[in-house]
């Protein structure tokens, strides 16, 4: 079985001393920020990036997922606590989890979301394992076209699937890629939009920008607002499941873990849309359905694990293809360029030992969660009751010195003040920033293969629909955007991103 | 002459057509070339226009459908924010760690509807003393701790 003697090297790689050492220190402290109100992956990521500068790769992207699945699960213990969501796929949680913290039963949901986040890691590993050789052995018959196409195809399902308008948020991802643009012309040598600025001869800094738009505009809005928060912290006790209650939720935590595995291999697709489609199959399925929405326990477990089997098979996508499908896959894209790795089908057989190490260590690390985290619950508890006066000047402080470290350079932090104002104007006319980044970190990409596409062509464009896999990927592409563009769709999907938020 | 319906929408168009405006305004300087050897104009001039397009798009239909006003309850929190993110930059690399940490908290704090001066200079003190201990010493952070001209 050459499955097992590729995971029997990850294995071997990931159970080092260092590495485990890392993947735990990755875990504690994505769960550590995860928690404070208002903080989801994308700059929990962009925050911690730099503690991994120093490290060998495989250790550094070891504790970026770490890092990456901390920060979710510490996002659902405040959604449960709290009732706020850190990021847009505990939204989902806080409907079921914030009733059971009312009704006395936060450590229930609290287990819950670790148990069935656990099983379904523990299969999506698999999945990834199983999944990747495979698209990679296609991704390495792709050319310019087809990266291009495909490209195109991953922006348009990331439109589909954010919340709110259309429009807008191509106009988001074009403004992305506009912004990406930024620096020397890799063929001309010529410096495009730098203003005659020396820093900007580079390209501005992913965490730069992923610093202003979702770490600084998130903490500015929520001083906006006189915010009264009550948490549920000394109700926190009773973690076990009983035997009942575990065959109770076993169903949905399964349906939980297949509809994020299949939904996070979709570019554009992973934590969100999971947590979603998998809470409203499991209303639709209940016997009593009018039990959601006042702390049902499956509300709990089927969305937590789909959003954990999907955030973990979006990285299909990027191991295989090299493209993020979504925005904290183009931070580990970031990552992985910084320590001079070309994410990408070639990753698997020029580096199998990173390859393999880094899903055999997304096991590693979501036992860890469960392992640590539930004994742990009183430390997150007593860090949701530091009040957020307190909270959010030291959080900027961290940010300014991630930011900082990046490259040394002061202009990087003066810079994160221009993408905070840009991030805070977004807010206000509600486009989402996730596009952007995602547009952002493609447009370099982008633009080299439709270069090459149209010169190996002589400037024939045709060569996207001529060739099968790039018709077939544009034809999809075109399919998405259609499906939601017809009137009735469109209607259907408003409904369902407002349902959610309610 | 008919109302904007949409405000979020109708501004969210501008700023496209202003960016996008940009965009392919600079990119006039940079050579076209042709779709088969594309010069370094050529994407973004694409891009421009097409971000131009959406945002008269968005402007377009801000006028037939209904959105709610835009809301700025107080640009406090953005002003303080940012000012200490940047003062921050412009402290760190002359005043060291300490002092630029201690002037970012005292900044910042001021933002919150809950500001207590005392509270936050014990705040700031605390996490200058952590920060030099983690980022300093821990990571080996290449940032003076004191102000490079005292200490010499």
């Amino acid at each position: 079985m050459e499955l097992l003697s590729n995971l029997g090297l990850g294995f071997s790689v990931a159970l080092t001393f260092t590495n485990i050492f890392y993947c735990f220190l990755g875990v504690v402290l994505g769960t550590l920020i995860g928690v404070l109100p208002g903080i989801g992956p994308v700059p929990t990521i962009a925050m911690l990036l730099p503690i991994t500068y120093a490290l060998p790769p495989v250790s550094a992207l070891i504790m970026l997922a770490g890092i990456y699945y901390g920060a979710q699960y510490g996002g659902s213990t405040t959604a449960i606590l709290v009732n706020l969501p850190g990021e847009s796929s505990s939204v989902v949680t806080c409907i079921d989890g914030y009733q059971m913290a009312r009704q006395g039963r936060a450590g229930k949901a609290l287990a819950v979301a670790a148990i069935g986040s656990f099983i379904a890691g523990t299969f999506a590993t698999l999945v990834v394992a199983g999944f990747a050789p495979p698209l990679a052995e296609v991704a390495l018959k792709f050319g310019p076209a087809e990266y291009f196409s495909l490209m195109v195809l991953g922006l348009i399902s990331a439109v589909v699937l954010a919340s709110g308008s259309l429009v807008k948020a191509i106009g988001m991802i074009v403004l992305g890629l506009l912004l990406g643009i930024i620096g020397t012309d890799v063929n001309s040598g010529l410096q495009r939009y730098t203003f005659g600025i020396p820093e900007l001869s580079d390209g501005i800094g992913f965490v730069v920008v992923a610093m202003g738009l979702f770490a600084f505009a998130e903490i500015i809005i929520n001083l906006e607002h006189r915010g009264h928060r009550e948490v549920f912290t000394d109700k926190v006790s009773n973690l076990m499941l009983t035997w009942k209650e575990f065959k109770e939720v076993l169903p949905a935590i399964a349906r939980g873990t297949g509809i994020g595995s299949v939904l996070g291999i979709l570019p554009g697709g992973g934590a969100l849309l999971s947590a979603f489609a998998a809470y409203t199959i499991e209303k639709k399925i209940s016997k009593e359905p009018q039990s959601f929405g006042k702390g049902n326990i499956r509300g709990v477990a089927a969305p937590e694990s789909a959003n954990n089997s999907g955030s973990q098979a979006s990285f299909i996508p990027l191991l295989t293809l090299g493209i993020p499908p979504n925005a904290v896959m183009a931070l580990m894209v970031g990552a992985m360029t910084i320590h001079s790795i070309q994410p990408g089908p070639q990753v698997m057989t020029s580096n199998p030992q990173l390859f393999w190490g880094l899903i055999a260590s997304m096991w590693i690390g979501n036992l860890m969660l469960v392992v640590l985290n539930l004994p742990m619950i009183g430390i997150w508890v007593k860090l949701l009751q530091v009040p957020y006066r307190l909270l959010y000047p030291a959080i900027l402080v961290f940010c300014c010195i991630g930011t900082y470290s990046l490259q040394n350079n002061v202009f990087d932090v003066v810079l994160t003040v221009v993408f905070g104002v840009l991030g805070w104007i977004f807010v206000k006319l509600e486009c989402e920033p996730a596009p952007l980044l995602l547009g952002f970190i493609l447009g370099p990409l982008m633009e080299e293969n439709l270069r090459r596409a149209l010169l190996l062509s002589r400037g024939d464009p045709t060569v996207f629909v001529t060739r099968p896999i790039s018709a077939t990927l544009i034809a999809l592409a075109a399919i998405l955007l259609i499906i939601v563009a017809l009137p009735m769709i469109r209607k259907k999907r408003e409904e369902a991103f407002h349902e959610e938020a309610a | 002459m008919r109302t904007i319906t949409h405000p979020k929408d109708f501004w969210a168009g501008v700023m496209f057509i202003v960016l996008g405006g940009l965009g392919v305004g600079i990119a006039f300087n940079y050579a076209i070339g042709s779709a088969g050897r594309m010069g370094p104009g050529y994407f973004p001039r694409w891009l421009g226009t097409i971000m131009i397009g959406l945002g008269l798009l968005l402007v377009l239909r801000s006028f037939r459908l209904q959105g709610e006003p835009l809301s700025f309850p107080t640009l406090k929190p953005m002003l303080i924010v940012l000012a200490a993110v940047l003062v921050f930059g412009l402290t760190v690399v002359k005043l060291g760690l300490v002092i630029a940490t201690i002037l970012v908290v005292l900044v910042a704090s001021t933002a919150s509807y809950e500001y207590r001066w005392k509270e936050s200079v014990i705040a700031a003190v605390l996490l200058a003393a952590f920060v030099v201990l983690a980022f300093r010493y821990g990571l080996q952070l290449q940032l003076p701790t004191w102000p490079p001209a005292l200490v010499g």
